[in-house]
């Protein structure tokens, strides 16, 4: 089911009789907030924090360690504005909740490169354009630098032709890898330019 | 999301004695599919059981020479497996067909088996779904149906189970490795794991109360062509409207399972008999008791002509 099926769906719904009020689901009671501690590293710095358990990752990023450089979009894992690194893999951060992170290393966009001294996946994003609002920018470098490495270490992809060959470096990699982020401006061709250049030069 | 509580379950046994504790208890593993219904009320535990950190993330060989999957080992671990790639190549397919590179990396192989069975009325809580509230009505019965279940279904429900890997798995005989409260292991066929709906699709798994997958195993590899065909509205990041894995013997014989037609994944043994003789006869054989909707009888031809591509392959 693509989203516009969802919203056919949905408007379709919306007009059914109200038969259906009876059937629909009962308010859970919400309960009283528990807190809970957890401890990990964020670009190379540890923090403690005193949590209530519901909290994402993306929101203890965002909101309780204002780095705003990680983006909620959906906050249901569809979209990839929140993807970060951890332990070096690429993660939805609002899919994880931040207790389950005890011990981890995150790294996000803030951590990959600063203002004057990008990463090469910044600054390639930049050379080439690889953007235009900039709100899933955020989650499509860091998941192209993992996607980097995720070819280095030879992990195959759905349009690998050879499951245990070497892994190639070619736009349909590189589009069937960066499928996990979305972006509505339509900056893919020059994501994918931004990336091959970026792998090139890493040889 | 309502309020719970949280614990790190230290062994298999003391987080499936956990979950009994509480009825309103649930394992978190990758949380993927979990966090997700949580943040819509569609799941509302009081309690998560974390099983991350149990050792469960290991693939090693059994004595029989097959493979034992861990329960918590990542999508993307296991289709990176350099075994599972070269001996299980199926089961490589289907996860690499599935989801995004962010989700396989969390996403573990006892939380792709039990992800939920689902449509999108499962997810309108302002709609009736006899999954989310039993008795309430099938929303998508009348409705919007096109990428929904057409064999295995009932008048209650007709949502699919979107794994891919659970369909490379089913047609690779394997089996899953389970905890009880009370200590006590099982072994359930994963063809044995997933109940139709019939008149309780609320209720989608054989497992007991607080009963937590350890393993899945897979028996010695069986050789072959291994094949995994998804089609789907758009080339990546999509449930299959329809897949195929197969295995497919030099002699033409061999196993087929179906995704993306069923709330399981969808095999059936007596029609793999008819494989030699071509993908009519075996669609035919599958689909017997097939009950689509209009939007989406496509899926029948659609299997047929996309096993026959799979069997033109297997031969190529």
């Amino acid at each position: 089911m693509n989203r516009r099926d969802l919203i056919a769906a949905a408007g379709a719904c919306a007009a059914l009789p109200s038969m259906v009020g009876a059937a629909r689901g009962q308010p859970v009671p919400i309960g009283e907030p528990v807190r809970a501690s957890v401890s990990f590293r964020v670009n190379g710095a540890g923090h403690h924090l005193e949590l209530d358990t519901r909290t994402t990752l993306l929101d203890a990023l965002r909101e309780h360690l204002k780095l705003t450089g990680t983006k909620k979009g959906c906050d249901h894992g569809q979209c990839g504005a929140c993807t970060v690194l951890v332990d070096g893999q690429r993660i939805n951060s609002c899919l994880t909740l931040a207790v389950m992170n005890q011990g981890s290393e995150v790294t996000t966009i803030e951590g990959l490169g600063s203002v004057d001294n990008l990463h090469p996946m910044q600054a390639a994003f930049v050379k080439h354009d690889g953007f235009q609002c900039g709100y899933c920018t955020p989650g499509q470098i860091c998941s192209a630098v993992a996607v980097l490495d995720e070819i280095k270490a030879g992990i195959p992809s759905h349009v690998s032709a050879d499951l245990e060959g070497a892994m190639a470096v070619s736009e349909a990699e590189l589009r069937e890898r960066m499928s996990g982020n979305i972006c509505r401006c339509g900056a893919y061709s020059n994501i994918v330019e931004a990336m091959t250049d970026v792998a090139g030069r890493q040889g | 999301m309502r309020a719970f509580t949280y614990e790190k379950a230290a062994s298999p046994a003391e987080a499936a004695t956990a979950a009994a504790r509480n009825a309103e208890a649930k394992f978190v593993a990758g949380g993927t599919n979990l966090l997700d219904l949580m943040k819509l009320q569609i799941e509302t535990p009081t309690h998560l059981i974390d099983v991350n950190g149990l050792g469960l993330d290991t693939i090693e060989a059994t004595p029989e020479g097959g493979l034992r999957i861990g329960a918590m080992v990542r999508n993307t671990a296991l289709a990176a497996d350099a075994r599972v790639r070269r001996d299980y190549a199926v089961l490589s397919r289907a996860l690499l067909a599935g989801a995004s590179g962010q989700l396989r990396n969390r996403a573990t192989t006892a939380g792709n088996l039990l992800q939920r069975t689902r449509c999108p009325y499962f997810y309108d809580t302002a709609q009736p779904c006899n999954k989310r509230q039993p008795g309430s009505g099938c929303s998508a019965l009348g409705g919007f149906s096109r990428q929904l279940g057409v064999v295995g279904t009932s008048d209650s429900c007709i949502a699919t189970h979107p794994s891919d890997m659970a369909v490379a798995m089913r047609v690779l005989d394997a089996t899953v490795e389970t905890v009880k409260p009370d200590a006590s292991t099982r072994s359930i066929p994963l063809a044995g794991l997933h109940r139709l709906p019939g008149s309780t699709p609320h209720l989608e798994t054989a497992l007991e109360p607080g009963e937590l997958i350890t393993a899945v195993t897979l028996p010695k590899p069986a050789g072959g062509r291994h094949i995994y065909r998804k089609v789907r509205d758009r080339a990546s990041y999509a449930f299959a409207l329809i897949s195929v894995a197969a295995v497919i013997q030099r002699d033409g014989r061999g196993k087929v399972a179906l995704g993306g037609v069923a709330p399981k994944p969808w095999r059936v043994e007596a029609a793999e008999a008819e494989l030699p003789r071509g993908a009519k006869a075996a669609a035919k054989a599958m689909f017997a008791g097939a009950r689509p909707t209009d939007e989406n009888a496509f899926k029948l031809p659609l299997v047929e002509r996309t096993l026959a591509a799979v069997l033109a392959e297997a031969r190529g």
